[in-house]
């Protein structure tokens, strides 16, 4: 209420046009109990703090067409609450009708990417230049950044909007990626049937806790090397591995970011929260189902040059799961999906 | 538990302060400590990974993609017996270089040894209880006995283009489901005086890992180690050899 009061205040500056001292409205983030008793601290840049006014303009770019060139696709198409902040795509259109050979990726608690390595290939540092791509992207939203600048500095309340979150209504790229990279911070997802578990609020099936020992069990699924432990409740280190995919390796992932062959072929982990609506599974997204993930792992691996040697059994094909043991697993995976993640009002479409 | 643990190190620093202020003559500085890695010698950092082939006891030819490992309560010992901490835990990341710490505030004094713990000891391998160390995916799984990896040592063994993957995982070791016993060690070097901006190299020879007094077979032990406790107590016994004092610049 306060913050509304103060808001139509300023809105007399405005008309006025005196660049007054509206100062935003400090907004920290929520951290959940599960990660603040667990790991550390979300990663926020000092020259772009959470505010209100900063978290609401990120929502309403995140999901207006306008930055794109056609003024048709928002972020948010191929980055759609229901799914997670993915798309169900293997490979999601841009304006023009091109794909790429790249999935769309989740977006949640990527405030705890500690390393700020995003894409699957990790070639851009900061959520804040990581919304500078899919704009400029020819594949995708195809605009370029002059132009989207121009489209919202002469949007009817943008201009308005800018000058609460940021202090100025001259709107550029900087402010528009760094409202963007708040809104995407607020993306917390840590209310899975697995995290009231851990929590001591709800019980598990022994299904599912079966499933648990088998990705804990370095003789069953060793999965917790790479993709947390209850300890580690991103479920994901955010590190990059080669997973054992391909026999030959065609999108060499970080190998083509950091020019080191022993790179080639390696791809971010991802998050195990939420696969319950991010299919398809993988960087390009070959896996429809989670049974054929599970089934990769147990016994279609490929050797190549730079599979990581978590991937043990690859001379055996896999870690070979008994029938019961895979659906032990899959029942596992799926209670870190967060049915609160998707409907939560504060992530939904507002324009 | 979390809070016994706090308790704990405050009492620990209190102890620590408390014997500095016995020094009054004493200034203190700044040291670091410099964890370098070498096999047998031939110096090895993340740039020697993936490529370079090393030959272990056991005759096979093996390269190294990951190494690290837990360094747990760094003491400097004086011959009168009181004890200076430098650090509670470190977890040198030889992959990504991250393998010296700085150290501020240090009596400036002679030590006659430096003492530290290869892992967690049990007081301080508590599960979970580390933020850091969760962070970075360190847990030792808790069927296993829970706390810490002390190390994961990764590469691959065997000829080119035949390679077999090879995970040397340390941690706690289990005797049977529900049962564990501990498995860190202490290493103690030798001694020096300190001045200030002193650097001291401390040396992991990693061949030994596979040498002294157990011959390590890749072919035999190679995955699957973090619950096969006889492999866990032949880290153990190996392990005491590979740390030595290597360079003081000062
Ligand atoms: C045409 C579909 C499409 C559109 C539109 C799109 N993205 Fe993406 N997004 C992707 C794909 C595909 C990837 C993975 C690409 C890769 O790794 O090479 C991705 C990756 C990301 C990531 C990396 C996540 C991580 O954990 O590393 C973020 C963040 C992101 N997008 C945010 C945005 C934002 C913000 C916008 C709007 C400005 C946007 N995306 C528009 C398809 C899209
Ligand atoms: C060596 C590290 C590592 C281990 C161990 C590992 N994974 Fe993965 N996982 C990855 C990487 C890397 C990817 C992405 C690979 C890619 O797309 O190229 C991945 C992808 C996945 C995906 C797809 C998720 C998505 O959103 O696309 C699932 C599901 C998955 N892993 C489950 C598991 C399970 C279950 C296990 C244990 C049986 C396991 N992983 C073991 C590294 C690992």
């Amino acid at each position: 209420m306060v913050g509304f009061c103060f808001l139509s205040c300023e809105e007399d500056g405005i008309q006025t046009n005196s660049y007054s001292t509206y100062t935003p409205i400090p907004l920290p983030l929520e951290i959940p109990q599960l990660f603040a008793d667990n790991i550390l601290p979300p990663i926020i840049p000092i020259n772009n703090p959470q505010t209100v006014e900063g978290v609401a303009l990120g929502r309403k770019l995140f999901f207006d067409p306008i930055l794109s060139a056609d003024n048709k696709q928002a972020c948010a198409d191929c980055h759609s609450p229901e799914n997670a902040f993915t798309d169900s795509d293997r490979f999601s259109e841009g304006i023009d009708g091109l794909t790429g050979n790249r999935n769309s990726m989740p977006l949640f608690n990527m405030a705890w990417n500690y390393d700020e390595n995003f894409f699957w290939d990790g070639r851009t540092f900061s959520l804040e230049k990581q919304a500078l791509e899919p704009v400029r992207d020819p594949i995708e939203m195809h605009n370029t950044w002059p132009n989207a600048m121009l489209s919202i500095q002469n949007h009817a309340d943008y201009p308005t909007l800018f000058l609460e979150a940021f202090g100025t209504s001259t709107i550029d790229s900087t402010l528009i990626t760094k409202a963007l990279a708040q809104f995407e911070r607020t993306l917390i997802s840590a209310n899975s049937r697995f995290d009231k578990h851990l929590l001591g609020q709800g019980t598990l099936t022994t299904s599912e806790l079966n499933g648990f020992n088998i990705f804990m069990d370095e003789t069953k699924g060793d999965c917790f090397h790479c993709h947390g432990n209850a300890n580690n409740p991103l479920w994901t280190d955010n590190d990059f591995h080669n997973n054992g995919l391909d026999a030959i390796v065609t999108d060499i992932g970080l190998g083509k970011f950091t020019g080191d062959p022993a790179d080639n072929g390696k791809f971010k982990s991802p998050s195990l929260r939420n696969l319950k609506f991010t299919a398809p599974y993988m960087h390009d997204g070959r896996f429809a189902t989670l049974d054929e993930v599970i089934n990769h792992y147990s016994e279609g691996l490929l050797n190549s040059p730079t599979i990581d040697p978590l991937m043990k059994a690859v001379n055996e094909g896999g870690v070979q799961l008994s029938i019961t043991d895979k659906a032990d697993l899959k029942a596992f995976l799926l209670s870190l999906s967060d049915d609160e993640f998707i409907t939560n009002p504060a992530f939904q479409n507002p324009n | 538990m979390k809070i016994i643990k706090t308790i704990l190190f405050l009492s620990l620093i209190l102890f620590v302060t408390s014997c500095n202020d016995d020094d009054d003559k004493l200034t203190n500085g700044n040291i670091t400590l410099n964890f370098t890695h070498n096999w047998d010698g031939q110096s090895i950092s993340s740039s020697e990974f993936n490529t370079t082939n090393l030959t272990n006891a056991n005759g096979e030819i093996i390269s190294i993609s990951k190494l690290r490992h837990l360094i747990s309560n760094i003491n400097l010992v004086k011959s009168n017996g009181d004890i200076t901490s430098l650090s509670d835990y470190v977890l040198i990341d030889v992959t990504n270089n991250v393998t010296s710490i700085e150290i501020k505030d240090v009596p400036l004094d002679t030590y006659s040894n430096m003492i530290f713990t290869f892992g967690f000891n049990e007081e301080d391998n508590i599960d979970g209880e580390y933020l850091d160390l969760n962070s970075t995916s360190w847990n030792w799984p808790l069927m296993l006995g829970g706390g810490y990896h002390f190390m994961q040592f990764e590469g691959k063994y065997g000829a080119t283009g035949i390679e077999n993957p090879f995970a040397y995982h340390m941690g706690t070791a289990r005797v049977d489901i529900g049962v564990f016993e501990q498995n860190f060690f202490e290493v103690t070097l030798d001694g020096f005086s300190l001045t200030d901006n002193t650097k001291i190299e401390i040396k992991m020879n990693i061949a030994e890992w596979f040498k002294n007094p157990f011959t390590w077979d890749l072919k035999v032990l190679n995955s699957n180690l973090m619950p096969n406790y006889d492999a866990q107590k032949m880290m153990n016994q190996n392990g005491k050899s590979v740390f030595s004092l290597g360079e003081i610049i000062q």
